[in-house]
């Protein structure tokens, strides 16, 4: 065998755990396909975020909340292997309402929520003026925010750098230019053949390729039920402090430019951005900070998030060729220090590793049965 | 004010229009953008990185890089690359990142 395991995919999600994986002295190569594929990770917001993820799913509420809370020591780890200081910051986040509508309709399902999970979801409803009172430059449209402690941002570009740093500290091989052709089971292991003609024996193979595991899965005998969601996002030029806590919509990066994003749409394999999108969502950014009105766009682009039918994590093993794994999900920077820290542990089969039969892709058989 | 300057011009320039950098006065060719105008009279400082306060000086001038964002008659982060020079123009160094105010 040329590796304990192999890592299909070198995003976020592939090298938290191929970290993790490395971190328990495992031989880890990470098969990276390059910059011309669909990355998920170019479209992520940075969010370390906690509300509003699992509303219908406290399993999937829980195992957010497990990472949130792991992300501190996670994030101070990898400053120190690696040296690279992430901006974590967790001091809470914003979910603004311009509406009495919207603001009623969200807390209820927040209350929902906080009695499945025992009363325990810190939140709380800033009216205009208390809002204010925090955040100066708020615009006069936003009549409430929630804001949940939990919630926090992280710097993404620094956390992918940080994890191929260290993981590559620990042992792990991370080879770029690596676009994955074909997976096969072999000699009580898997044969993977790279489109550039080399070949690798893995004992063990974990498919962490975003939508590329609708077409890698398969060979598997997974299902692997995964779609495109377009986002698009902009970048404004670096402005002094202007807000002081991100929202899943606009935030500003420690470096002091603005994000702005949060579309979602429906258009295949098209990564483009357009006007429509661009004005849309820059006018929800404006709406609620109506001094970014002045300033300056520098970047605007679109990315493919990965969706499963139900927006949850698929953990699975497959049933027929055990060894190999699927790992896919929409908020990678949130799920990275679990991914990280306990998802190996489930990898490995170890005894103290978490329950992930809920996340398992059997969830969706009956659908796609039917 | 005659700073030693690295770059030199291709001709003498047949007109000059006057501006001021940080308070001295500076003399440019019309049509001159104002980061080449700038960078002849010698300035190899245009701003304060935002994140760490280190130097810059424009890069790429072509408008990609933003390395020379400029204070312009007191509008902040303009791209020195991409702005003519004015006779009369006010131009400092920036500082930090913009401010953008609520009106």
């Amino acid at each position: 065998m040329d590796t304990d395991y192999a890592i299909i995919g070198g995003g976020v999600v592939g090298l938290s755990v191929a970290h993790g994986l490395a971190g328990l002295g495992r031989r880890v190569t990470v098969l990276d396909e390059g910059d011309n594929a669909f990355r998920a990770s170019r479209g992520n917001f940075g969010l370390v975020w906690v509300q509003s993820k699992g509303l219908k799913a406290p399993t999937y509420a829980r195992w957010t909340r497990k990472s949130a809370t792991l992300w501190r020591e996670f994030a101070d780890d990898l400053a120190e292997g690696a040296g690279i200081d992430l901006s974590l910051h967790q001091h809470g986040g914003y979910d603004f309402h311009f509406s009495e509508q919207s603001l009623e309709d969200r807390v209820r399902t927040y209350e929902a929520l906080k009695a499945d999970l025992g009363g325990d979801y810190p939140y709380e409803v800033l009216g205009h003026n208390a809002l204010k009172r925090m955040e100066p430059h708020i615009g006069p449209k936003v009549i409430a925010a929630i804001l949940h402690h939990e919630d926090g941002h992280v710097n993404p570009l620094r956390l992918l750098r940080a994890l191929a740093t260290e993981a590559g500290r620990l042992g792990a091989k991370v080879r770029t230019g690596a676009k994955v052709a074909t997976v096969q089971p072999d000699a009580g292991g898997f044969r993977i053949s790279l489109e550039n003609g080399h070949q690798i024996a893995a004992g063990r193979l974990v498919i962490c390729a975003g939508l590329g595991a609708a077409t890698l899965g398969p060979q598997l005998g997974f299902a692997a039920p995964v779609r495109p969601e377009r986002g698009q996002v902009l970048i404004t030029e670096k402005l002094a402090p202007l807000m002081n806590r991100p929202s899943s919509k606009v935030r500003q990066v420690d470096e002091g430019g603005v994000q702005i994003g949060d579309s979602h749409e429906d258009v295949g394999f098209d990564d483009g951005e357009t006007l429509e999108i661009t004005a849309q969502i820059a006018r929800q950014a404006t709406d609620t900070f109506p001094a970014l009105g002045r300033a300056r766009l520098v970047r605007s682009w679109g990315a493919l998030r990965v969706l499963t039918p139900d927006g949850l994590p698929i953990y699975q093993q497959s049933t027929v060729h055990p060894g190999a794994f699927l790992v896919t999900c929409h908020s990678g920077i949130t799920l990275a220090a679990v991914h990280s820290r306990l998802l190996p542990l489930w990898l490995e089969g170890r005894a103290d590793a978490p329950d992930l039969e809920t996340f398992s892709e059997t969830r969706f058989a009956v659908s796609s049965a039917a | 004010m005659k700073p030693v300057s690295p770059f030199l011009r291709l001709h003498e320039p047949t007109a000059t229009v006057r501006l001021t950098w940080e308070g001295e006065e500076i003399f440019a060719a019309p049509g001159d953008s104002l980061a080449a105008a700038l960078l002849a009279a010698g300035v190899d400082t245009f701003r304060a990185s935002p994140v760490s306060g280190a130097p810059r000086a424009p890069y790429c001038m072509m408008g990609t890089c933003f390395e020379c964002l400029v204070n312009v008659d007191g509008r902040p982060a303009v791209q020195a690359c991409m702005t003519e020079v004015r006779d009369g123009m006010v131009v400092r160094r920036q500082r930090g990142g913009a401010e953008v105010n609520d009106d």
